[in-house]
């Protein structure tokens, strides 16, 4: 009882970051990549503010008359990660912005059938 | 204030304000010449606090004062002096040569972005060095891997976008999985120093959880370091990204990650965690022999040249992996010395055919027929970085080999022994293969127009390539170094 939910958020830690993994893995469509990207990297953020929290502790602002406190430091080492998840989701979608430019296309499959082709030209261009 | 105690926030400040500068002067030759003069600054810099670091030990910088673990420190010893020294040597090098090559290779509206990016990513390699806590280590990780993608897609082909891509979302899997990592030890021993971790953790060692953010952290720059099998980005990314990018790249992005697995795997977590207990060591030992003979079987069968060069570097990682799972002093100091050695030989093979692409305009194994006789320079310099490649005496490569050989002997590893001198015949088949079409094929077309690589490309890559013969003949400063470095870092310190 008590392993499932006094776990419990680290259960949905579990549960976002497989989504967020199967997403990158299995989804062919660059957008829906990224997202999962967004996801898998958003259950770390829950990971990490979960385990600042200090039974019984209270909000970690001054206040007379508590003297327990929850660890700060976890909330502001995931505001800088936030950070750096959303330059990551930046920079993915602004490539994936110029990869619709040169190819037309967001799905994989039809990335990989444009790559082969010109592979196959150039090659066949070397032969003559 | 004393410049010199200023220094290891020197090599991490001067590129990040001089990324922004470089996009405020807008014009690609003015930010060429900062990223320049910043480069060469970071060199002295370096050169300063190796020479520190060998006289009075390590070298310590707290933020504001506050001392560790309570504030953020900056920590150089011996191991980041060195790795130091090859980043910033390396970066140097490869920006002074890029002038040319940028302006042909990417619009002049855009070649001011590139610089900038350039710097962010030296900002971010050189912090990664000179950082002693873990969370710092993971943003700067972040840093140079972003810049890293925006460089890769600076490529002219189209695939570079799509390799940047890839590389995107494997390097941002294997970041999050390094935070997951430090977070599991930041829940064991409320602290991120990394001293201040190695002292705590043998305490809690035994724990799930420590077990857990260790594997976590080892996953996740094994992706960034591509680590067979993790190395699936590097090829692509290496091949179409720009020619000065790739011999930047080569040099820096991977060897650094060497170095954060060694100092997170021996300086944090101690080789009798991580090697002994765990069977780090034998896991390493087989991707690193697996590594070694797949990526130089790939390269052998390669015909671009860009490609195979990165195969190699896949090979070359493999080497530093198979010696760190030979969990001894010796099997360290081989992986320490050829990850300086491997960056000196990489980023000059690069240049070199950087020059080829600035000159021919392709990388594919038909277009250098018969440069021997048009460049030769720029193919002299291809031709000793090929046999230091490979481990011919009085090269860099020979140096590695040795001490990889001995190390192996030395735990009596025959299999290990077979996989280093398979893996350098292999090394010899696919450099032959590039050779011999250089100074025996005849060329294609009429040649009258070639010339030799622009000087300014040429003075850096003979730099590099008489640092190849000078550090394989005089190895007092890296085998030196590497040794002592070995034995600071199995004293048990970060």
């Amino acid at each position: 009882m008590s392993e499932t939910l006094g776990h419990f958020n680290y259960w949905l830690v579990v549960v976002l970051m497989m989504t967020g993994m199967y997403v990158v893995i299995a989804h062919h469509n660059l957008i829906k990549k990224l997202i999962g990207l967004s996801i898998f990297q958003t259950s770390v953020f829950i990971f990490y503010i979960s385990m600042g929290k200090v039974d019984n502790g209270s909000v970690p602002i001054l206040v007379e008359g508590v003297e327990l406190y929850s660890n700060p430091l976890p909330h502001v080492l995931i505001l800088t990660a936030i950070v750096v998840g959303v330059a990551t989701s930046a920079v993915g979608l602004a490539l994936v912005v110029r990869i619709r430019e040169a190819y037309g296309s967001t799905e994989e499959d039809e990335l990989n059938d444009q790559d082969i082709k010109q592979h196959r030209e150039e090659r066949g261009g070397c032969r003559k | 204030m004393n410049i010199f105690q200023q220094l290891p926030l020197i090599v991490v400040i001067l590129p990040l304000l001089a990324a922004p500068l470089c996009v405020l002067l807008g014009r690609g030759s003015a930010a060429h010449a900062v990223a320049v003069v910043v480069t060469g600054i970071n060199v002295l810099a370096a050169l300063a606090l190796l020479e520190q670091v060998s006289a009075t030990g390590t070298v310590r910088y707290f933020f504001g004062g506050w001392p560790p673990p309570w504030g953020i420190e900056y920590r150089i010893d011996l191991l980041g002096g060195y790795v130091l020294l090859l980043v910033t040597g390396v970066t140097a090098m490869v920006v002074s040569a890029a002038g040319r090559s940028v302006a042909k290779e990417i619009p002049a509206s855009r070649s001011c972005y590139f610089y900038s990016l350039v710097m962010l990513a030296t900002a971010g390699f050189c912090g990664i060095i000179v950082a002693g806590d873990a969370f710092n280590l993971f943003v700067f990780l972040e840093i140079s891997s972003l810049a890293s993608y925006a460089l890769i897609s600076m490529g002219q082909d189209r695939r570079a976008l799509r390799a940047a891509f890839q590389y995107l979302i494997i390097g941002s899997i294997g970041a999050t999985f390094i935070l997951i990592g430090i977070g599991f030890l930041f829940m064991m021993t409320g602290t991120l120093n990394m001293q201040d971790l190695a002292d705590k953790l043998p305490a809690v060692a035994q724990s799930r959880a420590v077990r857990t953010g260790f594997a976590f952290l080892t996953l996740g720059i094994g992706l960034k370091l591509a680590i067979f099998p993790l190395h699936m980005w590097l090829p692509n990314a290496y091949c179409y990204a720009p020619s000065v990018v790739s011999a930047l790249l080569s040099a820096t992005a991977t060897k650094v990650s060497v170095y954060v697995l060694l100092r997170f795997s021996i300086g944090v977590f101690g080789i009798d965690f991580s090697l002994r207990q765990l069977p780090l060591d034998q896991l390493l030992l087989v991707l690193g022999c697996s590594g070694v003979l797949f990526a130089s079987w790939m390269a052998v069968f390669e015909n671009n040249v860009k490609r195979m060069l990165a195969y190699s570097s896949v090979a070359q990682l493999g080497y530093m992996v198979l010696a760190l799972g030979l969990a001894s002093a010796a099997g360290i100091t081989a992986t320490i010395l050829h990850l300086f050695n491997h960056g000196l030989m990489k980023a000059a093979l690069f240049l070199a055919v950087a020059g080829v692409v600035y000159r021919i305009g392709g990388n594919e194994l038909q277009d250098f027929s018969g440069l021997g006789r048009a460049m030769p320079w720029t193919m002299a310099a291809f031709l000793v970085a090929a046999c230091s490649l490979i481990g011919v005496p009085l090269t860099v490569g020979f140096v590695s080999k040795w001490y990889l050989l001995s190390s192996a002997l030395e735990q009596g590893q025959w299999l290990v022994v077979v996989v280093i001198v398979v893996g350098s015949l292999l090394a010899l088949i696919y450099m032959w293969k590039v050779l011999e079409v250089i100074y025996f094929r005849k060329p294609e077309t009429e040649q009258g127009h070639i010339h030799e690589a622009p000087l300014s490309m040429l003075l850096p890559l003979w730099v590099l390539v008489l640092a190849n013969i000078y550090f394989g003949i005089d190895t007092q400063l890296t085998v030196g170094v590497a040794e002592q470095a070995a034995q600071s870092l199995l004293g048990g310190r970060p």
